[in-house]
């Protein structure tokens, strides 16, 4: 993560623009989707006709609501991109492509419903009410994670790809022994999600927890954003049989969904959920999606993927296909579009001067909550650390 | 081993009297099982995971009728997996729970390395002390028992090594009792040694409301003058037995147990040394970077004045733990520890 390769992702401009072999954007007939690339509602299918129900109550508010939220959710992405770019942050992993999968699955959630992110949710992170100046302090080096996961039922970020996978399952299992699943009571079942990425799908951890959760029946809802590249590795490198399709033989059912679609996205978590909620168990969601930017920071994609597949992308951009929706069913308007960019700038602008004005912490910090009790050795060094520092001060 | 069941249940009174005056006597593996029974008894939270440890009671039996008097609710039979064990233990312990976690062997415990360095023992100091992982991570470790490769292994200067982790063994019945309650109690990991070969070795214990030692404690088993035998999990027995052999050729050997490897009692162990001037340490682990060298460090750096000779380790050779037939020969025995208290004393 500290390589000093440094390309800004939004100009990069490699020299071939020589389409790729296969077309990467098809997700095949399996893929759920309600809203298309141009923004029109899909007919009912076989396919996504399972799921619909889950959009019954998707009136034009909330249709708003969540264009609202995709549009403050990139900019708070925007904005930590940037910051690291003016060396506030050492380092930030762009969400830029996954916001419709990733505010998809978090307004799905309930308030009792926990999330165990790996270190690129963002949006999850927005959607369950989480500060994006916490997400800052990890990036910035003045904590490992700088909110109390309790607090909005969202985990710290963990940076080991797939340990948070059965932290979520023994989470989940521990929701079971509180008689919190299948009670019928939809403010009380709790169900737990874990997010991943296609390459965390290779991980010893994904695939025990997998186990785990089928052999438990546990309340979770495994969510793996395929955005195609684990670093440089494209999926081909990760598996041979799609996330999706596997899921079936740990005896869970999984599902493809249009990751750029959120109202897709949307759906199928919330169908995944009631599962789970529900005991009837865990369930694997594949979303389709694309890392337009990226791995982070310290990445350069032009070395390991040509611009003409990310322009493929460009064109099934989950905030555009959604604008288009709405402008065509009259539900925003230049000025209303207008407003919610205003306010995009102004939580950037909150942001960026919460992130400029973080003090760095006292050192004598970093010894501290190492353990819940005193520990002689961190206490002695702890005593010794402060001792040398004061002898400068008297000099 | 019949009537074990009985004595289980005294150990474990559910608000009954405390028998303070009838020591009772029972094996270091009946009183593991006893200390977890009643850390079970007391706080419903208590849930043991591990592989075979719900009707089979695990390989040793150190769980036996656990599962069956308390459900499969509280004691899971998990898949095969370590890490996946560990893993799903850290979440349940983030739901509220205090899982106990049954390593089957030493060598076993690597697939879950990566949860217990990177989750386990970092979890608090990641969230500045929002979340707990009150969890406790049983290892039978240490050879002796004739086993096939993997299964005699001493591991613990790794985790020992791992700021946020507790690590700790027991070398007494009383102890696997009493230290078993403790660290199910603590709000830390506790990484739990058992020392496998002594499972079936006796002791009494008195089945009172308070543990005679603090977890962390280090205890004096052997007083002595001329040298002090820092030891710990199955070697203690054996220093023991050194120190019984040096007394009748005139030798004044103390026996420290240590009991506690992160943190070390630091205090008792300085004081043994100030008034010896000489140390030995006995362990299984192979000695490069292990317990005794972190040992030999520190009463070297806090007790210079007062040594009359060198800290001297005696432990495993530094070969991956050899086929059976040679452990005789690999293993610290009474010989090899009075000849190093001889080199000691030579001084």
């Amino acid at each position: 993560m500290s390589d000093d390769v440094v390309a800004p992702v939004d100009t990069a401009a490699p020299a071939t623009h020589e389409p790729p072999a296969r077309d990467i954007t098809d997700g095949g007939p399996d893929m759920v989707q309600f809203l298309d690339a141009e923004g029109h509602r899909v007919p009912v299918t076989e396919v996504n006709s399972p799921y619909a129900q889950y959009l019954e109550d998707v009136d034009g508010e909330m249709l708003r609501s969540l264009y609202r939220d995709l549009v403050l959710v990139r900019r708070v992405d925007a904005e930590g991109h940037a910051l690291q770019r003016q060396g506030e942050l050492g380092l930030w992993p762009s969400l830029l492509g996954q916001e419709a999968a990733q505010v998809g699955a978090g307004r799905a959630m309930r308030p009792q419903d926990y999330a165990f992110p790996g270190y690129r949710e963002h949006g999850v992170a927005w959607c369950k009410g989480v500060d994006p100046v916490n997400l800052l302090g990890m990036f910035r080096g003045v904590n490992h994670g700088g909110w109390d996961s309790n607090e909005n039922n969202f985990h710290l970020y963990t940076i080991v790809i797939g340990n948070q996978m059965l932290h979520a399952t023994g989470y989940a299992m521990g929701v079971q022994k509180d008689g919190l699943v299948g009670t019928g009571d939809p403010d009380r079942d709790t169900a737990v999600m874990a997010f991943t990425g296609d390459g965390g799908t290779a991980q010893g951890d994904y695939n025990e927890a997998l186990v785990f959760s089928a052999v438990a029946q546990s309340p979770v809802v495994f969510y793996v954003q395929n955005n195609h590249w684990a670093i440089s590795e494209p999926n081909d490198r990760q598996f041979i049989i799609p996330p999706y399709q596997r899921a079936r033989g740990f005896g869970i059912p999984g599902v493809r969904v249009d990751g750029n679609d959120v109202l897709a996205s949307l759906a199928v978590t919330r169908a995944a959920l009631d599962r789970a909620r529900g005991g009837q168990g865990p369930t694997l969601i594949e979303a389709f999606t694309y890392r337009m930017g990226a791995h982070t920071t310290s990445d350069d994609p032009t070395k390991y993927r040509i611009a003409a597949e990310v322009d493929l992308w460009k064109k099934k951009d989950p905030i555009d296909r959604l604008r288009k929706h709405l402008v065509a069913e009259g539900l925003g308007d230049d000025e209303w579009f207008g407003a919610i960019d205003a306010e995009a700038d102004d939580l950037a602008q909150r942001i960026r001067t919460a992130c400029q004005q973080m003090p760095n912490p006292p050192h004598e910090e970093m010894f501290e909550n190492v353990y819940v009790d005193e520990h002689p050795l961190v206490t002695r060094e702890r005593d010794e650390f402060a001792a040398y520092q004061a002898s400068f001060e008297e000099d | 081993m019949t009537t074990s069941a009985g004595a289980q249940t005294q150990a474990a009174p559910a608000g009954g009297q405390p028998q303070e005056q009838a020591p009772q006597k029972m094996t270091i593996a009946k009183a593991l099982n006893a200390g977890m029974r009643r850390a079970m008894e007391a706080d419903p939270k208590v849930v043991l995971l591990g592989e075979d440890i719900g009707k089979l009671g695990g390989v040793f039996r150190i769980t036996e009728g656990l599962q069956k008097d308390f459900g499969e609710d509280r004691v899971l039979d998990t898949p095969l997996a370590e890490s996946g064990i560990m893993g799903t233990a850290v979440g349940l312990a983030l739901r509220g729970y205090r899982p106990v976690v049954e390593i089957q062997f030493d060598g076993f415990v690597y697939p879950a390395f990566d949860q217990i360095v990177s989750q386990v023992a970092k979890m608090h100091y990641r969230s500045l002390g929002h979340l707990k992982l009150p969890m406790v991570i049983r290892i039978p470790y240490g050879g002796g028992i004739g086993a096939v490769e993997h299964h005699s292994e001493s591991n613990e200067a790794y985790f020992a090594h791992t700021a946020g982790l507790r690590v700790v063994t027991a070398a007494t019945a009383e102890d696997a009792y009493w230290m078993m309650q403790q660290a199910i109690a603590s709000d830390d990991p506790v990484v739990f040694y058992e020392p496998k070969r002594r499972y079936h070795e006796r002791g009494e214990i008195l089945l009172g409301e308070r543990a005679p030692y603090g977890l962390h404690d280090a205890v004096v088993r052997t007083q002595g003058t001329d040298v002090t035998l820092l030891a710990y999990g199955p070697m203690v027995k054996t220093a023991m037995i050194a120190a019984q052999a040096a007394e009748t050729e005139g030798r004044s050997v103390e026996v420290i147990d240590l009991r506690s490897l992160s943190p070390l009692d630091v205090p008792t162990i300085l004081q043994s040394v100030e008034k010896t001037g000489r140390a030995v340490v006995v362990h299984e682990a192979q000695t490069y970077l292990g317990m005794g060298s972190e040992l030999a460090a520190l009463i070297q750096q806090e007790a210079f004045y007062h040594l009359e000779a060198p800290v001297i380790r005696v432990g495993g050779y530094n070969i991956p733990y050899p086929p059976s037939r040679h452990e005789e020969v690999f293993l610290p025995d009474l010989d090899r520890i009075l000849d190093a208290v001889d080199r000691s004393l030579a001084y």
